[in-house]
């Protein structure tokens, strides 16, 4: 696991270490998160929204 | 077999096809399209893959990865041709019905007056839909000429760049389900019922349950079929059992989830999938 800061409320976030970049992960303070690679490095950032030409 | 994957979200598909792929001794390369970028005639980024498999939520964004790596000479599934064939839903019934394939009676109008006007001559219900859209977002189902005008005023104060086209269709009387097949390669192997008794939209991401399907010979001809005429190699087909007129295909979906299929049918999609392209490459 690695632990990361929740870019919404600061507190610590675990994330597996075998994450891939665009993996959601809700975080306990309701944020949606999605991992992204900074320079290589698992990083979270809020998560996009549902985008009007997402789906199948 | 090198494996490209492209994505912008890790849904189930997308985690199962890496580890499917892995299970299958194959290498595979996750390429997540917002850490990706490219030059156009520039060979940086290469990709060392032998076959891209197109897995992006966003359709602007597969549709674009998908022109991409096809001019980087990659074999792409499903390639941007088809994507834009699915996508647009005036395309794809044009294409369909030129091929004699039956759809849903469709009208398109290009000023709400006319689309009332035409709504009248087809007569309620009717069902109105953004020509790009999915999971049933914005279909809706009109049930007076009221309820329509007021429908096409909400459609044209959306950003959709569609907006101004007014995509009008029969209402079909289906029974309480729809049908879900997938085109896998030069095989239809599985598909499902997706039943909503609550909601006469049948989209799973709606609420719909998925209940096995048995294919038959005529489903199966008619799935490929639709392959046949649009391309591509892995399509989830919507399809309507009417009443008079037997199967009708209302929808095509060139990235189509398979969740809910894989867990009801006990099949595994994304091995199937994995195999077929094997075979694939290697004629």
């Amino acid at each position: 696991m690695v632990t990361l800061k929740c870019p919404v409320c600061g507190n610590d976030v675990n994330v597996p270490d075998d994450a891939l970049p665009g993996e959601i992960i809700e975080h306990d303070c309701g944020a949606q998160l999605e991992v992204y690679s900074d320079n290589g490095r698992l990083a979270l950032r809020l998560a996009e929204q549902i985008g009007e030409d997402w789906g199948e | 077999m090198i494996l490209g994957v492209t994505y912008d979200l890790i849904r189930w598909e997308e985690r199962n096809l890496i580890e499917e792929a892995r299970k299958l001794g194959h290498t595979i390369i996750p390429i997540y399209t917002k850490d990706f970028f490219t030059l156009i005639g520039n060979e940086i980024n290469k990709i060392d893959a032998d076959v891209i498999i197109q897995r992006n939520t966003s359709h602007s964004r597969a549709l674009l990865t998908s022109i991409i790596f096809e001019n980087m000479n990659y074999k792409v599934i499903n390639d941007y041709l088809t994507l834009i064939k699915c996508e647009n839903k005036l395309l794809t019934l044009s294409i369909l019905s030129k091929h004699n394939i039956k759809t849903p009676r469709t009208f398109i109008a290009f000023s709400r007056e006319k689309a009332l006007e035409l709504a009248d001559k087809v007569g309620y219900p009717v069902v109105i839909k953004p020509i790009e859209g999915s999971w049933g977002r914005m279909v809706a189902k009109a049930i007076d000429r009221d309820s329509l005008n007021n429908f096409l005023e909400y459609q044209e104060y959306t950003t959709s760049q569609f907006r101004y086209a007014y995509f009008i269709q029969e209402f079909v009387k289906k029974p309480n389900r729809d049908i879900r097949i997938f085109v896998i390669g030069d095989e239809a192997p599985v598909g499902i019922y997706r039943v909503n008794e609550r909601n006469w939209k049948t989209n799973t991401a709606l609420g719909a349950r998925a209940e096995p399907l048995k294919i038959s010979e005529e489903l199966r001809d008619l799935a490929l079929k639709v392959k046949d005429v649009l391309g591509g190699f892995f399509l989830g087909i919507d399809i309507f059992e009417d009443p008079e007129r037997g199967y009708i295909v209302n929808e095509v979906n060139g990235v189509p989830e398979y969740k809910n299929t894989v867990r009801v049918n006990n099949f595994n999609v994304s091995q199937y999938l994995i195999n077929k392209i094997s075979e694939w490459i290697r004629k």
